[in-house]
């Protein structure tokens, strides 16, 4: 696929967008108000503005893996629908390979592909292959191209057994690789890949997680993937935004994340016996005590070692462990300040 | 435009998706070959009473029966086609799906449901009419261009068939619960296509305005041609008209629904 992929991409880079090159999406200010009429009274409505979107702007280069994560409600469906050309953008300026999706939903349909985890694009009644067979019908892929991606899909995702199975009979797991290949047999040249592991087991996410990196390492296909399993993020995404109430976060590096959601390390330390708290130094506090056994927290930019000599000059120390802080409490805790705000 | 290519393909696929099922469409022939022997005796019945009634013999309103009976399924007039399927994923946002595609969201919907159409004409439809035919008396047309004329006011009813259906269908983007809507179709299009009592049995101004409603041509229509009792070519333009205004209005609720209404679910 990864020379098939090189040739689409010359023939259909366009020459009017010299600069799609480096910004493949681009969003500058996007937002989405939906109207929603609350029903106060007999025959009474309110009308209220929700703002699913709220000045969205950043952009994404083609090769690029980017994660996208959010609580539920926060904004990510609805920007892949804006993607996708399906939602209008209530305001602002939203391209994907130089076309606005809106407008010309159908051409931008041919360089794209989309997996919606909680959805199928396969015919559920007949077999798998019937499915693929529609696909070539509908991107008009030529024969060869199509038999070539049909072929590697079907090895790097093991369908070979699976080809002539109704769809309503495959697994959950069996189901997502059969919907992840339908949206690449037309080389699009960028995926969207909404919750793609959402209900699969250990074995089925290794493998679609597999088949995605080496994806985008072969053929340089564009991801956008929003998740809620934050190991797709790590396992696979160079680059993270994290999106609330329609707003962007963060958006960088998945280590940066830390500073951003000013993450604290745990020190945990095992006294000779029940002490009132340490009276630890600045930054660093108490957070629990349990008999001899205390935790402080610290900063994560901030060294365990000044902390760690204080207490051992001033407490009878028994032995002593830090805990790095995980990306999950740190997107939690970021959420939940949010949330507060 | 080589976009025919993709509709056959979809049409296809309705139809294999309904060949699938085998037990269901045994069950289905079963079904319309008896409420075919429970009408016919009733139509008996009334014809020994009030022959012509309608300006139909009592053969030609025995065939008017069974052919009820073997276009009922195929029409869908007492529901089961596209739209409930369709109003499930408007309601569940798996429109989402259907609307990125490169394809067109009416096209498609048409295309699936002629394919349903023929398969159910053909393994539903056939047995019954055979049935009726072979132990009634029924009055059947000799000349191959009388039926050649009956199968284009059959392929014109599934046209003015799928309008109708599609615009109700297309109402779950702003009721999200069509139900209502379907019973109130499947009401009258019972009622209206002459399903239950041929339309020219009516009396006075209700026969005039039933026989000039798009249902009409979903049954009445194909049943005069095929009976020597219409001009094909007036048929023909009659269910043609109602077939390119319903499409047309479906085309609006479309543009409307798609550009205005909120895609549901996450």
């Amino acid at each position: 696929m990864a020379e098939m992929a090189k040739t689409t991409r010359t023939t259909q880079a366009d020459p009017v967008t010299g600069a799609e090159a480096s910004a493949f999406i681009e969003l500058d200010g996007v937002e989405k108000v939906f109207d929603v009429r609350k029903k106060t009274g007999f025959l009474k409505r309110e009308r209220r503005q929700v703002r699913a979107v709220d000045g969205l702007s950043f952009t994404v280069s083609r090769g690029e893996m980017v994660g996208y994560i959010g609580p539920n409600g926060a904004g990510k469906s609805t920007t892949i629908k804006m993607l996708t050309g399906i939602l209008t953008p209530s305001g602002g300026r939203l391209r994907v390979a130089g076309i606005d999706p809106s407008r010309e939903r159908t051409r931008l349909a041919h360089r794209i592909g989309v997996v919606f985890g909680q959805r199928t694009t396969l015919w559920w009644d007949l077999p798998l292959i019937d499915s693929y067979r529609l696909m070539h019908r509908m991107y008009r892929i030529p024969d060869a191209r199509y038999r070539e991606n049909l072929d590697r899909c079907v090895e790097l995702l093991q369908l070979a057994e699976l080809l002539d199975v109704p769809v309503r009979q495959l697994s959950l797991g069996q189901r997502m690789r059969g919907d992840i290949a339908a949206a690449l047999l037309h080389d699009p040249e960028v995926l969207y890949l909404d919750e793609p592991t959402i209900g699969l087991d250990v074995v089925s996410k290794a493998k679609v997680r597999g088949f995605l990196r080496d994806l985008n390492a072969e053929c340089g296909t564009t991801v956008l993937l929003t998740t809620h399993d934050l190991q797709d993020i790590e396992q696979l995404c160079s680059r993270v935004m994290v999106i609330d109430h329609g707003r962007l976060m963060y958006d960088g590096a998945l280590d940066g994340l830390h500073e951003a959601g000013e993450s604290e390390r745990t020190l945990v330390v095992d006294l000779e016996r029940e002490l009132p708290p340490i009276d630890a130094p600045e930054p660093a506090r108490v957070v629990r005590v349990e008999g001899p056994r205390q935790w402080l927290a610290f900063p994560a930019s901030a060294s365990a070692a000044g902390l760690v000599a204080r207490i051992a000059a001033e407490y009878p120390l028994v032995d002593l462990s830090v805990r790095e802080p995980d990306i999950e409490s740190v997107i939690a805790k970021m959420y939940a300040e949010r949330a507060g705000a | 435009m080589g976009s025919w290519r993709l509709y056959v393909a979809v049409a296809a696929g309705g139809f294999r998706r309904y060949a699938t099922y085998r037990a269901a469409t045994a069950a289905g022939v079963f079904t319309n070959t008896v409420f075919g022997l429970i009408l016919v005796y009733t139509y008996l019945a009334l014809w020994d009473e009030k022959p012509q009634l309608g300006g139909y013999d009592q053969a030609q309103a025995v065939t008017f029966v069974w052919l009820g009976q073997a276009l009922l399924a195929a029409l869908a007039i007492g529901g089961g086609g596209f739209e409930d399927e369709l109003m499930e994923r408007i309601r569940s946002g798996d429109v989402a799906v259907d609307l990125y595609r490169p394809a067109d969201l009416q096209l498609w919907w048409l295309a699936a449901d002629v394919g349903r159409a023929l398969f159910q004409l053909l393994g539903r439809g056939v047995v019954p009419f055979v049935f009726g035919s072979l132990f009634f008396p029924v009055a059947l047309p000799r000349e191959v261009s009388v039926w050649a004329a009956f199968l284009v006011t059959l392929l014109l009813a599934m046209l003015v068939g799928f309008a109708l259906r599609y615009l109700v269908a297309l109402s779950a983007f702003w009721l999200l619960d069509g139900t209502g809507v379907t019973q109130m179709a499947w009401l009258a299009g019972l009622f209206c296509s002459g399903m239950l009592l041929p339309l020219n049995v009516f009396p006075g101004a209700l026969g005039e305005v039933v026989r000039a409603l798009p249902w009409s041509s979903l049954l009445q229509a194909p049943a005069d041609v095929l009976l020597g009792e219409a001009d094909p070519l007036g048929t023909y333009l009659f269910q043609a008209s109602w077939a390119v205004a319903l499409l047309a209005l479906g085309r609006l609720a479309q543009s409307a629904a798609t550009r205005r209404v909120v895609v549901q679910g996450g």
